[in-house]
């Protein structure tokens, strides 16, 4: 592929608000998960909250969308000047000719929990200040961002659980590549609700403890939410001359389906080494150019199992790599983009972040698990992104010129 | 504005399900006005292709998008196993949604796995991949009442610049009340197209699409512009109209407010 541009990007999750925050966390080994004391959530977890979102006011004008998820999409937008990005991208380029790509598993259905609280006794009817359009509807959170900055191109969000913020890069790069856009704006945004609280519990995959990611020990996952966004640009040519040397590529993308079971991943990871073997292909790498993997790991058994095989298949056990949800939490919809974030900050400051509370490495999986921060040169990495429903995406990131 | 970029793939195969259209073979007749539009109940056909815990588990969305992307599937004579695909959906699971909704206020918060599995928008694509095979990649989408448009530009893309053919699976289903009637869609509607990057021996139509600033077209009959209007996936009608009444010409598709799509459709 004709690699992409992250002209700009931010994060915003429990681990702190925009690059600064988030980098100074990994740097420090900070995690951001507490005991849940989210809404009227009675489980014994914890989350990754991120604090002050509810103080958050949409502008008047778009007061229509208020709900969590979209106020915390406006507070990742205000950070590390992204919003001022887009709107010079929209300068240079037009409202029509940029995408808006946005991943989320769960948009704003909290608005719809709360509002099923507040039925009518009578009639069961919803609270008439309820509306579910701009709030519940899963594009709500691109119809908002599209009409924060006035954008008037194609616009879609992509709701695929898990993979969703790691999958719109693979969207934005057709566009642009069709030729219906030059820029795009990319991420994931998901917030702490009900549906996913009560339903990991469900299904037994809610860890009692900060999540272990890759731990012998481990026992589930602590959700997290988060906003992620990345503006993407076409790489200039001579990138060399016409970029900074710690500039930000996107090189490769894999995807692929398990076709196995609903969620739970195939066993071998065989959907998850289709997704990584195709980004390598497309990037034109090899395995063994790839200095650091960002690791889907969850912490639930069957994951971690998964992935640790198919990484060690493709890559075998020397690649250095980590999750970082042990950090953040799973941030579902949003976890793709954060950890796009997170592999971009790992490309320009040469950090190779550990992955928090885990132990003791499963002695079932045969890989470099990153315990301790390493400093070192950093060119290449490897970001994977697996969801309900046996959907895989794995990216590739880079650096323009030489660490 | 600079809106000439176009994109072009062929069309190989079309499934359409919904009330009063209960297939692409049996609904040309109705959407060329030959036999008259009667709108009754979606009937929603089991899915046979499912291994029986998934079928027992499947919603109204997952039989929608099996049956009318199989018959795409058939029409254009393909295996769906080695299709990517596009699901676009403005809402999923109506029914679910509103079982979870209904527990998690209730004294009793402890929803089934399967409520939980099936809340994610891409619950008809997990289903899909499992029945078919199909371990290519499958984008998933939603843009509330763009969502047809939406998976259609999603499409084109994958054909036109990954140069391999795909499955466009455009499916909305209702909402029961108290969501209904902040979501009134009236019944499940799904679309599917197989498309390709080149003509083949299957093309039904070559179809080029470009962003346009043009007004959608409505269509004559009062109850299936009804329709068009109040199910997000059935924006998608006038291009099934078009190809069934086997005449070159240009219709507008409703997409966003501030964009919609023209299709020049060149019969094959």
């Amino acid at each position: 592929m004709n690699s992409l541009w992250l002209s700009h990007f931010t994060a915003t999750s429990s681990i702190g608000l925009g690059l600064d925050q988030t980098l100074g966390a990994l740097r420090q080994r900070r995690a951001g998960l507490a005991q849940c004391a989210f809404d009227t959530v009675d489980l014994a977890t914890f989350v990754g909250e991120v604090a002050g979102v509810d103080a958050v006011q949409l502008p008047a004008h778009l007061a229509d969308f208020d709900c969590r998820n979209n106020r915390l999409a406006l507070l990742g937008l205000m950070q590390d000047g992204f919003a001022k990005a887009v709107r010079a991208a929209i300068a240079k380029y037009g409202a029509q000719r940029i995408g808006v790509f946005l991943g989320t598993s769960t948009s704003g259905i909290l608005q719809t929990e709360l509002a099923y609280r507040r039925r009518d006794p009578v009639s069961g009817a919803l609270p008439a200040d309820f509306i579910y359009r701009t709030t519940h509807n899963t594009f709500s959170v691109a119809d908002f961002t599209r009409h924060y900055f006035g954008l008037t191109g194609p616009a879609v969000v992509v709701s695929s659980a898990c993979s969703s913020s790691a999958k719109v890069f693979s969207s934005a790069r057709r566009m642009m590549a069709a030729g219906l856009i030059d820029a795009a704006v990319v991420g994931g945004v998901d917030s702490l609700c009900l549906t996913t609280l009560y339903g990991f519990n469900s299904l037994g995959l809610i860890s009692d403890q900060p999540c272990r990611p890759f731990d012998a020990q481990r026992n589930g996952l602590s959700i997290g939410e988060a906003a992620a966004f990345a503006l993407l640009e076409r790489t200039p040519e001579h990138p060399e001359k016409n970029l900074s040397a710690d500039a930000v590529l996107l090189l490769g993308i894999g995807e692929s389906s398990d076709a196995y079971h609903m969620s739970s991943p195939h066993p071998d990871g065989l959907g998850a080494r289709m997704a990584m073997q195709d980004a390598l292909k497309m990037a034109g790498l090899q395995p063994s150019e790839i200095d650091y993997i960002n690791l889907h790991g969850t912490a639930t058994q069957s994951n971690d199992a998964a992935e640790g095989k198919a990484v060690a298949a493709v890559f075998g056990p020397t690649t250095p790599c980590s999750s970082t949800k042990g950090a953040t939490g799973h941030t579902l919809g949003a976890a793709g983009g954060v950890e796009a974030v997170i592999c971009a900050l790992a490309l320009q400051h040469g950090l190779l972040p550990a992955g928090l509370n885990t132990r003791q490495l499963d002695p079932a999986l045969d890989l470099d698990y990153v315990l301790d921060n390493r400093e070192q040169p950093v060119a290449r990495v490897l970001s994977n992104s697996f969801g309900f429903g046996g959907t895989n995406c794995s990216l590739i990131f880079g650096r323009a010129g030489n660490p | 504005m600079t809106l000439t970029t176009t994109l072009t793939a062929y069309v190989e195969g079309i499934g359409l399900l919904g009330p009063g259209l209960a297939g692409w073979t049996s609904g040309q007749a109705v959407l060329v006005g030959s036999q008259p539009y009667q709108p009754h109940k979606t009937v929603l056909p089991s899915p046979a292709l499912l291994p029986a815990a998934e079928r027992r588990r499947s919603g109204a969305i997952v039989k929608l998008t099996l049956a009318t992307g199989l018959e795409a599937i058939a029409t254009a004579g393909l295996d769906a196993a080695g299709l990517p695909s596009v699901f676009s959906s403005s809402g999923g699971d109506g029914e679910n949604c509103h079982a979870i909704c209904e527990m998690l206020a209730s004294d009793d918060r402890q929803i089934s796995p399967t409520r939980f599995h099936n809340s994610v928008h891409n619950t008809a694509a997990g289903y899909w991949s499992i029945a078919t095979g199909a371990m290519a990649t499958s984008s998933v989408l939603s843009a509330f009442d763009a969502s047809f448009g939406a998976g259609l530009l999603e499409a084109l893309t994958q054909a036109v610049v990954d140069n391999t053919r795909t499955v466009l699976l455009a499916c909305d289903t209702p909402y029961p009340e108290p969501l209904y009637r902040a979501r009134p869609i009236p019944d499940a509607f799904g679309i599917a197209l197989v498309l390709a990057p080149q003509r083949s021996a299957q093309s039904l139509a070559q179809i080029t699409v470009s962003l346009t600033d043009a007004d959608a077209d409505r269509l004559d009959d009062v109850a299936l512009e009804a329709l068009r209007i109040a199910i997000p996936a059935a924006r998608g009608l006038p291009l099934l109209r078009a190809i069934a009444l086997r005449q070159d010409q240009r219709v507008v598709l409703g997409y966003l407010d501030s964009t919609r799509l023209a299709v020049e459709v060149a019969l094959c």
